[in-house]
């Protein structure tokens, strides 16, 4: 069947089968493998996408449900090749070590910032919780969502350990 | 300006957020097939009959492979031979692997592998780790079942005891660890014309896949190459297991001619991988009134599964390891890794001796109690220094941090003893260590290569024979060659580790990358460095003890030259900038016999303290912070170091009071999902202090010694302890769950 929907700010019009995965339709038809498959259940959040800005696990929804909607990948995050604040703060503090779950994470971020350009540590913990990363404790992910929010904000920064 | 010690950036972290790190499940190639892995539904049984003709006629299935297809020998070669690629008569745990279909797509390969029918005679099976030994009837290794027996004998314990004033005796349980890294395991077999097959996957350690695979398909090693892709953390799970995976697509890949690639579901993955033995400890121990310990007897049993893998040197580190980092005159302990009808047990951050630390550190929190004396002071008292001698009489000559960890974590905690705190809080210590390197363990594999190119328009790139896996070996490596060159960061680049670039350099375990591959870096970059120096003198016409090799420049007293013409010119007359490292590692002398010798190069050190809130009405452990401080010999990148802490700590904490894996009374695996099988998330996390203690190590580069796994390793006790000193309940078996806790109140 015809799938009509926007990728990245991109228009895309692609033939799919019935009951495909949009994490399939990306990894597999798109050559998008930024999206990660940790579990294939939605316990992981490696497959995180933004779907008209919200974040959902890429392994759970069809292909189909994404008719007409808007899609942003880990590819789509940079713009013409310059990073988002989110994706620099990461590389900064430390944020990646595997780098497996980042993708993922990096969409959850950003879906965040987006909504709520301030968080709270509470806030970023919740927003969070359903991204799991084995290897860095967490805590320089947090640094990261912080140092961006004030980048995103015009605060000035200071990265004092740099 | 040296980048060693500096905070750099990890410049492979640029291309992940971007979504362009190729992990193994990445790539494609022309003409790829998929493969599944039909295993075994049973503990323990007979193959009656594997239906291949009616698997390969189904749709989409191009081939179907049983043991009777393997060319070479059917064994995963680790330590001792018994475990085959693929079953042969008998299946002994669940999830064995019997078989492997192919086909054109991923999902087809996984249906027929999950619907294929197999006539199994289920048999008696052994599932009790304390059942294993000498069982009358099931017989799965040797006629006891034990697949190492280890054993230190040092002084005289039983007269010791009889002069200690408090003797302490328990039993302390640990369950399977699942290592959950978020990649689930990858790999692709591409066959070329020649007969080479190139495997690309993630892993640990590529020299174990590679002599796999020339022994199961006998090939010679220069037809088989190994390449790590992005590797989506391993910490032991991609130790020895990628060996038989790859092994999985490289057999089917041979016979049909094509590129075959092979990833595991999840669920797959916690079933039938590896993960940390569960164990069981005696352990008894004395001090006399003024706290110093007398005497130590330890028996302790690891639960290695169907077959030895790992086992035998992951019981060999527990052992060494079974005291704790504290001077004992006299001791003795009996190991011992036991078969049972279970998925086969291996490698996992600080391999063995968590299990048993937890027993050493809570008993020795016990013995303080008893005492009436400080958790601290108990420490200080029986911790070793430099000059004293470890339970296998190793003297320590160097580099021993672990009271400055004590201290520091004192000083950034404000911890007294006795300090007063709310009803319900508690705070708990544990002083660990741990043996860098393979030690004598795995002495015949202490030796690692790397190949140091610069070229002429002063890039540099370099092989080394370990892998990154998340931890930050290719920065910190590249933070060695950049100052040992005098280039810039930015011009360092690391080729990914291939079998084809540098010789055998063994494994990426036992926290021995910066160590062994930064010295063979070192060897190279000296060689190339004499190089340059001889050309330099020319140009500069001076001797060639007179010259400086500082930020880009190259200099004699006040003339200086840039050393990019320095290699121009080197390239210019033809002069090779490129040379091979090597480095062994010193000898070491512990003896199997009598347990006693030097056993690791160099130990590394730590101090945790938990805080901890307990609810009193119903258990909840609400963990409140962790101070973690550990002697690295020198912080190559502080950066790295404290990511290590911190994810080290809360895989720890997870180990401590959440993760629990269970089997049910048919030997399957009853939570392999990250529903059921719970690993912290970010709101588990609590605030983690990480501190860096500098005790250089004078043979590691810089005085850098490895340590990555040493902050997982003491926190399980630490919570314990914490726990105790809360509500004054002691639990002996992790996790440290709420339902325990409150059964412990209740029965108070
Ligand atoms: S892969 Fe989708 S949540 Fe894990
Ligand atoms: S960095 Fe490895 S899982 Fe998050």
């Amino acid at each position: 069947m015809k799938l009509d929907f926007v990728l990245n700010n991109k228009r895309v019009s692609i033939n799919v089968k019935g009951g495909l995965r949009l994490i399939d339709l990306l990894r597999e038809q798109l050559d998008l493998v930024g999206t990660k498959e940790g579990c294939g259940k939605g316990e992981c959040g490696a497959c995180t996408v933004l779907l008209d800005g919200k974040p959902v696990c890429s392994c759970l929804i069809l292909a189909s449900q994404v008719r007409n909607r808007e899609v942003t990948t880990i590819e789509g995050l940079s713009i013409e090749g310059e990073m988002h604040p989110a994706q620099e703060a990461f590389t900064e503090t430390g944020a990646v070590q595997c780098g497996f779950c980042s993708p993922g994470l990096l969409l959850s971020t950003v879906a965040l910032l987006n909504e709520n350009p301030e968080p709270s540590r509470e806030q970023i913990r919740r927003a969070l919780s359903g991204n799991l990363c084995r290897c860095t404790g967490y805590e320089k992910i947090f640094e990261a969502v912080e140092l961006a929010s004030r980048r995103i904000n015009g605060l000035s920064v200071q990265n004092d350990k740099v | 300006m040296s980048v060693v010690g500096k905070r750099v950036q990890r410049p492979e972290s640029i291309t992940r957020v971007k979504g362009g790190g190729l992990f193994a499940d990445d790539s494609k190639y022309h003409g790829m097939l998929h493969a599944a892995v039909i295993r075994s539904p049973v503990a323990r049984g007979i193959i009656q009959c594997i239906n291949t003709e009616s698997i390969i006629k189904k749709k989409g299935i191009e081939g179907v492979f049983t043991c009777k297809d393997i060319p070479g020998k059917n064994v995963i070669p680790v330590v001792i031979d018994d475990q085959p690629l693929l079953a042969e008569r008998y299946v002994n745990y669940v999830g064995e692997p019997i078989a492997v279909v192919v086909a054109k797509d991923r999902e087809t390969a996984r249906t027929v592998a999950k619907n294929a029918k197999l006539k199994i005679k289920e048999l008696p099976a052994i599932l009790d780790i304390l059942e294993a030994r000498n069982h009358p009837d099931i017989h799965i290794f040797g006629d006891d079942n034990i697949f190492k027996h280890l054993k230190i004998r040092r002084g005289n314990p039983s007269s010791a005891f009889k002069k200690c004033d408090i003797i302490l005796e328990n039993i302390y349980r640990t369950p399977y660890q699942e290592h959950a890294y978020i990649e689930p395991h990858s790999v692709t077999a591409i066959p070329y014309p020649d007969g080479t097959i190139e495997v690309r996957g993630c892993m640990q350690c590529p020299f174990y896949v590679r002599e796999a695979v020339t022994k199961s398909l006998n090939l010679p090693e220069s037809k088989v190459r190994v390449i790590q892709s992005a590797t989506g953390g391993a910490f032991g799970g991609k130790e020895d297991v990628p060996s038989l995976i790859a092994c999985q697509a490289a057999l089917p890949a041979m016979k049909l001619g094509k590129p075959v690639k092979l990833t595991y579901d999840r669920t797959e993955d916690m079933i039938a991988m590896s993960k940390r033995h569960p164990s069981w400890t005696y352990y008894k121990s004395g001090v006399t009134r003024d706290g110093i310990l007398r005497a130590v007897e330890v028996e302790y049993i690891i639960d290695g599964g169907a077959y030895s893998t790992l086992s035998a040197v992951v019981l060999f580190r527990g052992t060494v390891h079974a005291v704790g980092p504290y001077r004992c005159p006299n001791v003795k302990v009996d190991s011992y890794a036991v078969a049972t009808n279970k998925v086969p047990c291996g490698a996992f951050r600080g391999f063995g001796s968590p299990q048993v630390l937890f027993a050493a550190e809570s008993q020795m929190d016990e013995l303080a109690n008893r005492l009436d004396m400080d958790p601290v002071e108990i420490r200080r008292r029986n911790l070793l220094r430099v000059g004293d001698e470890t339970i296998t009489g190793q003297k320590l000559k160097n580099s021993v941090g672990l009271e400055k960890s004590l201290d520091k974590v004192i000083q950034v905690s404000g911890w007294t003893p006795g300090g007063c705190k709310q009803d319900g809080v508690g705070y708990g210590f544990s002083t660990i260590f741990y043996g860098v390197g393979l030690g004598a363990g795995g002495k015949h594999m202490a030796r690692t290569g790397a190949r140091v190119i610069v070229h002429a328009d002063g890039s540099v790139s370099f092989s080394v024979g370990t892998t990154e896996l998340g931890q930050g070996m290719i920065t910190v490596l590249s933070q060695i060659v950049a100052d040992e060159i005098g280039v810039p960061l930015e011009c360092v680049d690391m080729i990914p580790t291939d079998t084809s670039r540098v010789p055998d350099s063994g494994p990426t375990v036992a926290s021995r990358a910066t160590t062994m591959s930064g010295n063979a870096l070192k060897d190279a970059c000296t060689k190339i460095r004499n190089t340059l120096r001889s050309e330099a003198s020319e140009m500069l016409g001076c001797s060639l003890d007179e010259i400086d090799f500082d930020n880009g420049l190259v200099s004699n007293k006040g003339d200086s030259i840039p050393l990019i013409e320095v290699i121009k010119s080197c390239s210019f007359k033809r002069l090779s900038l490129s040379a091979e490292g090597w480095h062994t590692s010193p000898p070491t002398t512990f003896d199997d016999k009598t347990g006693t010798g030097d056993v690791y190069v160099t130990y590394a050190w730590a101090t945790n303290l938990a805080k901890v809130k307990v609810d009193r009405e119903t258990g909840e452990i609400n963990i409140l912070k962790i101070w973690s401080a550990h002697d690295v010999g020198k912080a190559i990148n502080p950066t790295l170091a404290e990511g290590q802490i911190e994810g080290g700590v809360l895989q720890g904490l997870g180990y401590a009071v959440m993760e629990d894996m269970k089997s049910d009374s048919r030997g399957a695996i009853i939570n392999p999902e990250f529903s059921t099988y719970i690993i912290p998330t970010a709101q588990d996390q609590p605030e983690i202090v990480p501190l860096i203690v500098e005790e250089p190590y004078p043979d590691g580069p810089f005085g850098a010694k490895g340590f990555g796994e040493q902050p997982l390793m003491g926190i399980a006790p630490a919570v314990a302890n914490a726990v105790f000193d809360a509500v004054r309940v002691r639990i002996r078996e992790l996790p440290v769950t709420p339902e325990k806790v409150w059964q412990g109140l209740r029965n108070k």
